[in-house]
């Protein structure tokens, strides 16, 4: 919403400076977002060039003689081509500030010739870009008088940013009120009184669709002479970025701009017949003042006459019945339209308009008639003519709401004391009725304020005149109920996740939610309730089901900038389904290159080594045991969801049904079909399936039980079929001996011709605790014949000779 | 031999000689054998004591026992002196260049993004005022999104929204991405009883992209609901709230009245600045102002919707871009770039991951 100064003191009588009204504006929530002052202007003086002659020492400069009005010539140094004796243009007097050139002009010497001031360009005033020449005036400019004044550029625009709630300051007159209702001036606009008509509009109104058009006002004005809008008039809707047209159309743009009452002009000998108000037949067309063929539906509403629809209903009016300076007869439309069929028809039709702006917020219902009464006025004070009665149809008056209101509600929900009375006169400034003397009041809302329902409503208004300053912070008090518990566990172990992952070298992202379908289609998604129905690019259509593809693509993305080994993790959420609690809550990485845990490239200490599946194993179990996870209980199957490579893959499960992971190098087809290479491998921990701890009675830990005798190890090699899965060879030697075995580790894995076809040879070291005695010779025989036991009965493994 | 005083001396000299030349442990070995052995010179010399008169023995004695500390030290000195060289030559050899590189650790290496390094520092600030952390789905229901928080039907602030959309499901119902945080205000009340203090960060999404803007951005919400709490009282907390997170004593903050539907009376704050330097924005002195947040009462009907009596119950709430905020506090230029995931930019903006933001030890290092 933009206005003039001078317009804005058209309504409000008031002192108060542009700052202090722009001040005012933004504490009253009518939030300020550009000043257009051209007050730095106001020094400069239209000036006549006398005479104009060839400097001396300067081919391109020229000596001029200026008068000012003053009296006395003035001498001005200018290079300005198009400087010549007779013209008229803008002068600057040393100690002027040219804002163009950022510069406080003083007596100078040019050349050797004094210069006493300066004839300004369009670019030195910041009007334009224009520096080809210095401003060239009509001849009929006033020598001596203000530049500014002359050209209009006096007046600041002042640009609101309009919350959606307030249709009653869409109007200049609106925002007056407000500012006079907080103190800064007075409201003189007086009341807009009735223009008498003769005769009955000959042109009948028939509602046809009532629910959509609750009052429609027509009156008839003949005999008009349309031609350009006055000066002042064609100013005001410039200086807000309105194009004049005619007086009709301007005097339309004028009330819209000055009330908040969009109206609309018909050509009267353009319109054939009555008119009706109905919904548009599917498909009817109609060709709008914007040179645009719209086609409507049986949604929208429209004024339509004999021949067709003639306007789009609070929006738009049709070019073949728009008025132009051939116009004698004019009908003047002020009408009443459903605001949310007016947003809905608008947005339809992609159309924005200043009416369909105010409709669509609600104008006010009891301005209709004054409305097209202060239009008859304007029509008949710029273009003449002959009005006839109004034909005033469907409207039955405005029913005030009312809202019983204790005067106590400000202080229980600000915190303010606003004494009683001048809540009271708060009230009454900004229009409402408040009644009654006790402490509960019965407030008439006034017809203007639609936004305004109950009693929070008059608070923010008590609030806002009162001045939000005026409440000075209060501590919250501290409720023991709510201190208790900051996180929850699945909050916890979400930070433990990521901060365990960047701990390994990892880089956290944050990619999209939303991923191409046949990504989303490669990891188990792309369902059709996952599909987004207005994607913001084709590319980001669906809900992700993996962290993965997105990591993949952001991997790729950094090895095309020359960055290839990368290792890139996210915690975050997937999407299974359009209900709470499908959407997991997945930790996620992907490392490519030779991005190891111990970092990646070449060094003189060793190379790192192409990543693979154990990377991502290593990473996968690191986020389970930062989570609490019971590592010790998991077990790790061979191979993962179909896209990871089949033999280089693997599922970490609890039990036999819950999986908490999966990790392994990528399908040659995922590769494929994300269009990425290798080398990459990448896990997904289901942070959301890790069991939640049980409640402990308290924090104490078991007691720590230290054996007296000394540890040792032994090494055992076993050959067995190269399909034996170590792990459960690892645990056949575990479990020998639960007692004395406290671990046992892997640390060669040998294949070859000696050991025959389909063999392997598996190294382990056991790690012996005893607790109770030294082990003697006999004892640790007997012990490792268990060992060779349990393996040889579990894997089939021989002890390898 | 006779131990004459002349021989000693030539026998000492010959053997001190005969150490000094030893060129390594065998050497000094066979000097000693020589010497000090069963059958060496000094041990015969001594082995002459015995026969010898008390009066012979008393001058011969000590010269003889001379000549052995002599060469038996000479001996000692000699092997540790070897053995020195023998550790500075290996020493030397084991020199190695020590301004070779080593490799980073892991924990230097790694990084942790913006958005989660701010949601933790929010989390520090608002969790010593005794708020909890709350989450909700991103795919909502038009109900909670829009409805419960007393968004009208087809009213223009619903449009301002540019909502993402789901193809709606065979009974009609018609999912979306929520636009907003809010849809947790009404999943809290419905599930917990007042007092209510919660924060709740989380994704949301809008169909919009600029520099400014991303389809997809990161809110922070927080609801206080109680018996007493009032305007003053979210003045307080938001004022503590931006001197805590943008590190600095005092910082002057300007409510605005505004307008969302699910809050009356409404408000827009904007936080003291100076952007006088380019690309830098310092809080807390100067004389600009920036829009940093929106907040109000809880409109009675969002109370009423999460199923409190608003004459019984009153709160306030307000909601704030991480992504914006963290773009204040830490000078990001590109909210796109948040979403790139380029190794140089989480390199540069992002957090090392032992940095915890705590408030004993400070949001930021």
């Amino acid at each position: 919403m933009k206005f003039t100064l001078s317009w804005l003191k058209d309504h409000l009588d008031t002192d108060a400076s542009l700052e202090e009204i722009v001040e005012r504006l933004t504490s009253i929530g009518l939030e300020v977002e550009h000043v257009d002052d051209k007050a730095a202007l106001k020094p400069f003086v239209i000036a006549r060039v006398v005479s104009a002659v060839q400097h001396p020492d300067a081919d391109r400069l020229r000596v001029l003689t200026v008068d000012t009005g003053s009296g006395n010539p003035i001498q001005v140094v200018c290079g300005a081509p198009n400087a010549r004796a007779g013209m008229i243009g803008a002068f600057a007097a040393p100690g002027t500030y040219v804002p163009g050139i950022d510069v406080t002009l003083a007596v100078g010497k040019i050349r050797g010739v004094e210069s006493h001031g300066m004839m300004c360009s369009e670019r030195e005033l910041e009007l334009s870009d224009d520096h080809n020449g210095i401003i060239d005036l009509p001849d009929d400019a006033p020598v001596g008088t203000s530049f500014a004044t002359y050209a209009h550029l006096d007046d600041p625009v002042i640009e609101i940013n309009l919350t959606p709630n307030r249709p009653d300051a869409t109007g200049v007159y609106g925002i007056a009120r407000d500012l006079a209702a907080s103190g800064l001036g007075t409201l003189k606009t007086p009341p807009v009184e009735p223009v008498p008509g003769k005769g009955a509009c000959p042109v009948k109104v028939e509602i046809a669709a009532s629910e959509l058009c609750p009052g429609f006002a027509l009156r008839l004005v003949r005999a008009v002479k349309n031609g350009a809008s006055p000066k002042w008039l064609q100013q005001r809707l410039i200086a807000i970025g309105l194009r004049p047209i005619n007086a009709l159309v301007d005097i339309t743009n004028y009330v819209t701009f000055d009330r908040g009452r969009p109206l609309h002009v018909f050509d009267a000998a353009k319109v054939a017949g009555n008119l009706v108000v109905r919904r548009a037949r599917d498909g009817e067309k109609v060709l709008a003042l914007d040179g645009r063929e719209y086609t409507l539906t049986p949604d929208m509403c429209v004024i339509a006459d004999n021949n067709g629809v003639e306007s789009i209903a609070g929006i738009m009016g049709g070019e073949h019945s728009g008025c132009d300076e051939n116009t004698t007869d004019v009908l003047i439309e002020s009408a009443l339209w459903e605001p949310l069929n007016i947003a809905r028809t608008g947005r339809t039709l992609g159309i924005i308009t200043d009416a369909r702006y105010r409709f669509e917020r609600g104008v006010d219902p009891e301005f209709m008639v004054p409305g097209l009464e202060l239009a008859t006025k304007l029509v008949l004070d710029l273009c003449g003519g002959e009005p006839t009665e109004s034909e005033v149809v469907g409207y039955a008056g405005h029913k005030s709401k009312i809202v019983s209101f204790p005067l106590s509600e400000v202080k229980r929900l600000t915190g303010l004391d606003v004494p009683k009375a001048e809540s009271l006169d708060i009230l009454t400034r900004l229009g409402f009725g408040p009644k009654g003397g006790g402490d509960r009041v019965d407030v008439t809302v006034p017809s203007w304020r639609p936004d305004v329902d109950g009693k929070a409503d008059l608070v923010e208004e008590i609030m806002r005149i009162h001045g939000v300053d005026e409440i000075a912070s209060q501590p919250l008090a501290s409720h023991d109920a709510v201190n208790a518990k900051i996180l929850t566990v699945l909050q916890i172990r979400t930070r433990a996740a990521k901060r365990a992952l960047a701990v390994r070298g990892m880089m956290e992202a944050v990619t999209w939610s939303f991923i191409p379908a046949r990504h989303a289609e490669l990891f188990g998604g792309g369902q059709p309730a996952l599909k987004l129905a207005n994607p913001i690019a084709a590319d980001m259509s669906d809900m992700r089901p993996s962290l993965l593809p997105g990591l993949v693509s952001a991997a790729q993305r950094n090895a095309d900038r020359g960055f290839g080994d990368v290792a890139l993790f996210e915690v975050s959420g997937t999407y299974e389904g359009d209900v709470p609690d499908a959407q997991r809550r997945v930790a996620a990485g992907v490392r490519r290159g030779t991005a190891g845990l111990q970092g990646s490239g070449r060094d003189w200490s060793g190379n790192a080594a192409p990543v693979g599946v154990f990377d991502a194993k290593a990473d996968a179990l690191a986020v389970l045991e930062a989570c609490g996870a019971p590592v010790d209980r998991l077990q790790i199957e061979a191979g993962g969801p179909a896209w990871y490579h089949p033999g280089r893959s693997g599922t970490i499960k609890l039990g036999p049904k819950v999986v908490l992971g999966t990790f392994g190098e990528f399908h040659p087809k995922t590769l494929e079909t994300l269009d990425v290479s290798g080398p990459l491998c990448g896990f997904e921990v289901f942070v959301d399936a890790i069991p939640e701890p049980k409640m402990k009675a308290t924090r104490t830990k078991p007691k720590l039980e230290l054996s007296a005798f000394q540890a040792v190890k032994r090494d055992f090699a076993f050959v067995v079929d190269r399909a034996v899965e170590t792990g459960t060879l690892t645990r056949a030697a575990l479990s020998a001996d639960k007692k004395l075995i406290t671990g046992v580790s892997v640390f060669d894995i040998f294949e070859g011709a000696s050991l025959g076809e389909g063999k392997k040879s598996v190294a382990i070291e056991v790690s012996i605790q005893p607790a109770e005695k030294t082990l003697n010779d006999e004892d640790f025989e007997a012990l490792a014949k268990r060992i060779v036991d349990s393996v040889g009965k579990q894997t089939g493994g021989v002890l390898r000779g | 031999m006779n131990a004459t005083a002349g021989n000693l001396d030539v026998l000492e000299s010959s053997l001190l000689a005969d150490i000094a030349a030893a060129a390594d442990e065998a050497a000094i070995e066979t000097v000693r054998v020589a010497a000090l052995g069963k059958k060496g010179a000094v041990t015969e010399l001594l082995k002459t004591l015995g026969p010898m008169t008390p009066e012979e023995r008393q001058t011969k004695g000590p010269a003889i026992n001379g000549l052995k500390t002599r060469v038996t030290d000479a001996l000692a000195a000699r092997k540790s002196e070897l053995k020195d060289a023998a550790i500075t030559q290996r020493l030397a050899l084991e020199k190695v260049d020590v301004t070779l590189p080593v490799r980073q650790s892991p924990a230097e290496r790694g990084r942790i993004h913006p958005i989660s390094q701010v949601i933790d520092e929010i989390t520090a600030i608002f969790g010593d005022m005794g708020f909890a952390i709350a989450e909700g789905p991103d795919i909502e229901t038009d109900h909670y999104n829009f409805t419960a928080l007393n968004f009208p039907e087809g009213h223009p602030a619903r449009e301002m929204h540019d909502t993402f959309f789901f193809n709606p499901a065979d009974n009609g119902e018609r999912k979306l991405l929520r636009t907003h945080t809010s849809p947790v205000q009404i999943r809290t009340m419905e599930a917990q009883k007042p007092p209510i203090r919660i924060v709740i960060p989380g994704k949301t999404y809008r169909q919009d992209s600029d520099a400014t803007h991303s389809p997809m951005f990161h809110q922070v919400e927080g609801l206080v609901i109680d018996k007493t709490a009032n305007v003053a009282n979210m003045k307080w907390v938001l004022e503590e709230f931006c001197k805590a997170f943008f590190e600095v004593p005092s910082v002057k903050m300007r409510f605005r009245p505004s307008f969302f539907p699910f809050t009356e009376p409404s408000l827009e704050v904007d936080i003291q600045c100076d952007r006088s330097r380019p690309g830098e924005v310092r809080f807390g002195e100067g004389s600009d102002w920036m829009e940093i947040l929106g907040c109000g009462m809880v409109h009675p009907n969002v109370i009423r919707h999460g199923g409190l009596d608003p004459d019984e119950y009153q709160g306030f709430a307000w909601g704030m871009g991480i992504d914006r905020i963290a773009m204040l506090k830490y000078g990001m230029p590109d909210l796109r770039a948040f979403f790139d995931a380029d190794v140089r930019w989480l390199q540069h903006y992002g957090f090392r991951p032992l940095d915890m933001p705590t408030l004993f030890g400070g949001l930021s290092s």
